[in-house]
């Protein structure tokens, strides 16, 4: 396995606590994750015992903290050159790189296991290919190499749903992969929001993000491209058998939300200039790249209404629309 | 592991917080596994041979 690269001694740094190990597993990132799991978990309609349902969520909650270990041993040396991620554990010298590494290694093998023994082995399955692809594929590689780093490595922050969809039935058919396909298709547009304004941060540390490497006219005219392609498909769930009447509401407004705030990014000079911030805030920013801001923003609360909608309508078992309901596979 | 702080008391506190958490993560495990076996075995427990 590669070596991280260097990073600055820091001998005076606080002794580790038990609260640097849990940053690790990037506990934010990690309730996206258990969210959208739980979301493919109960959206499947699979009976599922309750504990076993609480085992799979876990496990995910597992893998990806894991996953987040990984990363954060990995890319400490670009991480001690970014404001937002400085004063994580590793780069502020409070853990040990190669600690980070074997708490990523053993939990991941720990999610795993359980989850073949508890579960079954397909969910799994997907669980290991998601670390793997996210620590190796994403973090080790796709990150300091293309500018299409976010957009392959968007695979595996979209594939919990799966997971947690064949954790509950053994199977995966169309419908689980529409919502991973809805996350993936959600990535590009909401983090290249981000880096329009984040992007001088990139830049010094060196990471191919797309404003640094295409420009953020290129980025706008891309974020507006994702955009008109994921809008669309948010609605094909209402279509085959997933989604109800609440969630096509949803998609169709926010959809509509979305575009045109894509499309006012699209139309501004976000990312022109270097944004001279002097917090690690990702919602102070100057005037010219508000509308990145106002999407990136806009783009989590669309997608957390999208999959509570789909939960809700899973838990009280509201009636779904079955216009090609067919093509969805069988729950 | 990194260098022990100069302050010996605050390093005995974060090791003492550190340790507290990997017991409560140890008994945790063992309480998963043993739940997830019942509900995955159920009443099978009793069905073998003696």
């Amino acid at each position: 396995m590669a070596m991280s690269p260097a990073i600055p001694d820091a001998h005076a740094a606080a002794p580790a606590r038990w609260q640097d190990y849990l940053q690790l597993l990037k506990p934010r990132v990690m309730s996206l994750v258990v969210f959208t799991a739980l979301t493919g978990l109960v959206a499947s309609g699979g009976a599922l015992n309750p504990i076993l349902g609480a085992v799979a969520v876990l496990c995910i909650a597992v893998g990806a903290g894991a996953s987040g270990a990984l990363n954060m041993w990995y890319d400490a040396d670009i991480d001690a050159r970014m404001r937002r991620t400085r004063g994580r554990p590793v780069p502020s010298g409070r853990v040990q790189g190669s600690d980070a590494a074997a708490l990523g290694v053993v939990l991941s093998l720990f999610s795993v296991a359980l989850m073949g023994m508890a579960l079954n082995w397909l969910a799994a399955g997907l669980l290991a290919f998601t670390i793997v692809f996210y620590a190796v594929v994403y973090t080790m590689w796709l990150k300091r190499s293309t500018a299409q780093n976010i957009v392959i490595g968007g695979l595996a922050g979209a594939l919990p749903p799966v997971i947690g969809w064949a954790a509950a039935t053994g199977h995966v058919p169309l419908n689980a992969w529409l919502l991973c396909a809805i996350i993936f298709m959600w990535t590009p547009p909401h983090f290249w929001a981000l880096s329009l304004y984040t992007s001088e941060d990139y830049r010094k540390a060196g990471v191919p993000m797309m404003p640094v490497v295409a420009g953020p006219a290129s980025t706008r005219r891309q974020i507006l491209i994702y955009s008109l392609l994921f809008a669309p498909l948010c609605l094909v769930p209402a279509v085959t058998g997933l989604g109800g009447a609440a969630y096509l509401a949803v998609a169709a407004i926010g959809g509509a939300v979305f575009v045109l705030l894509a499309w006012r990014v699209y139309k501004s000079r976000a990312g022109d200039t270097p944004e001279m911030r002097n917090d690690d805030g990702l919602y102070d920013v100057k005037a010219n790249a508000k509308d990145a801001r106002n999407l990136f923003a806009f783009s989590i609360l669309y997608l957390t209404l999208l999959f509570a909608t789909l939960l809700g309508e899973g838990l009280a078992h509201a009636p779904r629309l079955h216009l090609l309901a067919s093509i969805g596979g069988p729950a | 592991m990194s260098e022990p702080h100069p302050d010996p008391e605050i390093e005995r506190r974060a090791r003492r917080g550190r340790n507290v958490a990997l017991a409560l993560g140890l008994v945790l495990f063992v309480i998963l596994i043993f739940v997830v076996t019942i509900v995955r075995l159920g009443a099978n427990v009793l069905d073998r041979p003696i």
